[in-house]
């Protein structure tokens, strides 16, 4: 068990520091929420920011430890997130990198590195949540192309994005999880129609996508046909690996944030407060060193496996429970969306949900992990 | 970074499992709880073993490894619900004569006055600590016997002292680690029992209320085990503090669990349920209980040191 890290990566992080001092204040200034184009461009421009500095590569070839530095360290120095990036760094990207051909991995993967294009996700569907293999989003041949009819929801970024992974029925007779199809749609296509949905906070984060005799050429078709579902599940564990590492340094330094506000308003007397924090802090600290197990085994294995969904489920909790305890130092003001963590709170209602619900990820930990047997 | 086992720390740990399945497998721990003395050979044994003099160095007649080797044997002696005053003896070793070769059996007087194995104790260790005052008879005067809720640890209570240290980190972390094999233990037997036990026509872990009490038992054994090693590592007192509080709850909620898991089986003295379940009681009151390792975080949080 070692916790020091390599000369080359010490390194790696006294470069990465560096040249963040000189990038972030080079930044435009940050878009209003709600401005989804001007998130767009911001997005981009900072992935392009990345790409031109030579860390545009670490979402995918680099060794896991040195992702791990690079999460870590652009959070401390409050670099911008992936945002629009999310689904084309780490969801798409990966699965084309994994499964697609030549030509689509030279097609699509540049333009995501070099901040061109947004990708976004078309799994979810009204009837087909959890249970996913249930879509019944149809496609069929028609010559070169796929006609694809159908609905999807909760598809985040839908507004801005140029290309959606999209998951489609292409044979309704087979066993759900055989007929399943996984295609690259381009979102100018006619028939694309896009609703944005408010969520809780206020702000549209995502939509509903509705799609009428959409045309997809066949060559968008990463992995063969019907064997979508085994190609989704390579993009569904990249979502469980490391996509949490930047949160977790976050979420150690609200905590801090926190004890200082309830000391300056005097809750820090509350031995049940302090020691609520203290708790959260004994948390927090768990799973930044979770982290770095899951980490070090995946640089010793490669693929993360089932551990993320254990590292999900805690955290997705813990997340929540850090919100639910800056209320308890906020008081009246928890109910100020003005101040700081109000919003923050309502955002993290969504991480029990989004990514498979807490339900779902006990049900891989016991069926997966402690070998239970199926069936509910 | 490479915050996984090494070779030699999967083979030691391998060791202590296969030396307390040899020595203290069910059979050892059910007839210790229908007489629960302390079993000398076997504490010699361990002596032998190296368990307790395991991080003295090799110059004085240790094995000249450290704490996260410790832990990783600690966790297997929880694992086995191994009964007696393993950490006082362990921190003992090499200030009282014998302890390390498991000869001298030490208990300690904790913060709260609570001393564990008083009467098969041959001494009493003031301290507990590490290079703190020298070993000898500490002062279990007036000490009182209480009629413990654990059969597998005799307890007394002396009046309380108005001296109050904070507690050794070694000693909580060692602690923790018991706690997390425990836990540990308890994962097992409701995932064992879960499978084997069928009721309406199927094996009650085919149930979804029974299968999220499983994966829920996992998940805090494995967050408290990174907790854990990484306070081995570290031997940071706030990082000790939080495994201890992490640890104290995988325990203490997973013995819970699998009680539930059990049925009616879990109520029984027969089961092994309880035995988990009340040594990890035990635990949780050792050096100033879980307050003291809040306050040590609220601290530390708010000085902002650790980030
Ligand atoms: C903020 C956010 C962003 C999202 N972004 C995207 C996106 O970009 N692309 C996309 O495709 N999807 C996206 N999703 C959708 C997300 O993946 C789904 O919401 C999620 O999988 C749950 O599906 P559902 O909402 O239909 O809930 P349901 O599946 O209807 O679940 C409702 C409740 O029933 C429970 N339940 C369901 N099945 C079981 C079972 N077998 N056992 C026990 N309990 C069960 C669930 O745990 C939940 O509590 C997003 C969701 C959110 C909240």
């Amino acid at each position: 068990m070692d916790l020091s890290y390599t000369a080359e990566e010490e390194d790696f992080r006294a470069r990465l520091r560096e040249w963040l001092g000189k990038a972030l204040p080079a930044l435009p200034p940050k878009p209003s929420p709600d401005d989804w184009p001007g998130r767009r461009v911001y997005d981009l421009g900072w992935q392009r920011t990345l790409y031109d500095a030579g860390y545009a590569y670490v979402h995918w070839d680099a060794d896991p430890t040195t992702r791990l530095i690079f999460l870590e360290e652009t959070e401390r120095a409050g670099a911008p997130y992936v945002g629009a990036n999310f689904v084309g760094l780490l969801h798409a990207g990966p699965t084309i990198a994994a499964e697609g051909t030549d030509a689509q991995r030279a097609r699509w993967l540049e333009p995501i590195l070099r901040g061109e294009e947004v990708w976004c996700q078309g799994f979810s569907e009204p009837d087909a949540g959890s249970d996913l293999a249930a879509l019944r989003t149809r496609a069929w041949r028609d010559g070169d192309d796929y006609v694809v009819s159908g609905s999807k929801i909760w598809t985040s970024h839908a507004e801005v994005a140029d290309w959606c992974e999209l998951l489609v029925r292409t044979d309704p007779t087979a066993a759900k999880h055989r007929g399943i199809t996984w295609l690259a749609m381009p979102m100018d296509a006619p028939g694309i129609t896009v609703r944005p949905l408010r969520t809780l906070a206020g702000s549209a984060e995502f939509a509903e996508v509705f799609l009428d005799e959409v045309r997809v050429p066949v060559a968008h078709r990463v992995g063969a046909e019907n064997d979508g579902w085994r190609v989704t599940m390579v993009t569904l564990s990249f979502e469980r690996g490391t996509a949490f590492v930047g949160e977790v340094v976050a979420c150690r330094r609200v905590l801090g944030e926190l004890a200082r506000e309830a000391r300056a308003n005097g809750r820090w007397d509350d031995p049940v407060l302090r020691r609520g924090l203290a708790l959260l802090e004994a948390e927090f600290r768990a799973l930044w060193r979770l982290t770095q197990w899951n980490v070090s085994e995946a640089s010793a294995g490669g693929v993360p496996g089932v551990g993320g969904s254990v590292f999900k489920l805690r955290y997705s909790h813990a997340r929540q429970e850090l919100y639910d305890a800056a209320a308890d130092v906020l008081g009246d003001a928890a109910l100020d969306l003005d101040r700081p963590w109000v919003l923050d709170r309502l955002s993290s209602l969504s991480y029990t949900i989004a990514a498979g619900t807490s339900q779902i990820q006990r049900d891989i930990v016991a069926e997966r992990i402690l070998g239970l047997p199926k069936g509910r | 970074m490479r915050f996984r086992l090494t070779d030699d720390q999967r083979a030691l740990r391998q060791g202590v499992r296969d030396l307390l399945a040899r020595r203290f497998d069910r059979d050892a721990l059910r007839a210790a709880v229908e007489r629960p003395a302390l079993d000398r050979a076997l504490w010699r044994e361990l002596g032998a073993a190296g368990f307790f003099a395991l991080r003295l160095p090799e110059t004085e007649g240790g094995v000249g490894l450290g704490l996260p080797e410790a832990v990783l044997a600690f966790e297997e002696a929880g694992r086995a619900l191994l009964p007696g005053p393993l950490v006082a003896t362990h921190l003992a070793a090499g200030r009282v004569p014998g302890a390390a070769e498991g000869e001298t059996v030490v208990t300690t007087v904790d913060a709260g006055g609570l001393v564990e194995w008083l009467a098969a104790a041959d001494v009493v260790d003031e301290r507990g600590g590490e290079g703190g005052a020298a070993g000898g008879n500490g002062d279990a005067a007036g000490a009182v016997a209480l009629r413990s809720v654990d059969p597998l640890t005799p307890l007394h209570r002396v009046p309380r002292r108005s001296r109050r240290t904070a507690s050794e980190p070694v000693a909580v972390l060692l602690t923790a680690a018991e706690q997390l094999g425990t836990a540990t233990r308890a994962c097992e037997l409701a995932v064992q029992h879960a499978r084997a036990r069928e009721q309406f026509g199927q094996p009650i872990g085919a149930f979804q209320a029974v299968k999220h009490l499983c994966a829920e038992l996992l998940v805090r054994v494995e967050v408290a085990r990174a907790a854990v090693y990484a306070a081995a590592v570290t031997a940071d007192p706030a990082d000790v503090a939080a495994a201890r509080l992490l640890a104290d709850e995988a325990a203490v909620r997973g013995a819970r669990d699998c009680l539930q898991v059990y049925g009616g089986m879990g109520f029984t003295w027969e089961a092994d349920v309880h035995l988990l379940l009340k040594r990890a009681w035990v635990r949780t009151r050792r050096a100033g209980g879980g307050t003291e390792s809040e306050e040590l975080l609220a601290r530390e949080l708010l000085s902002g040191a650790g980030r």
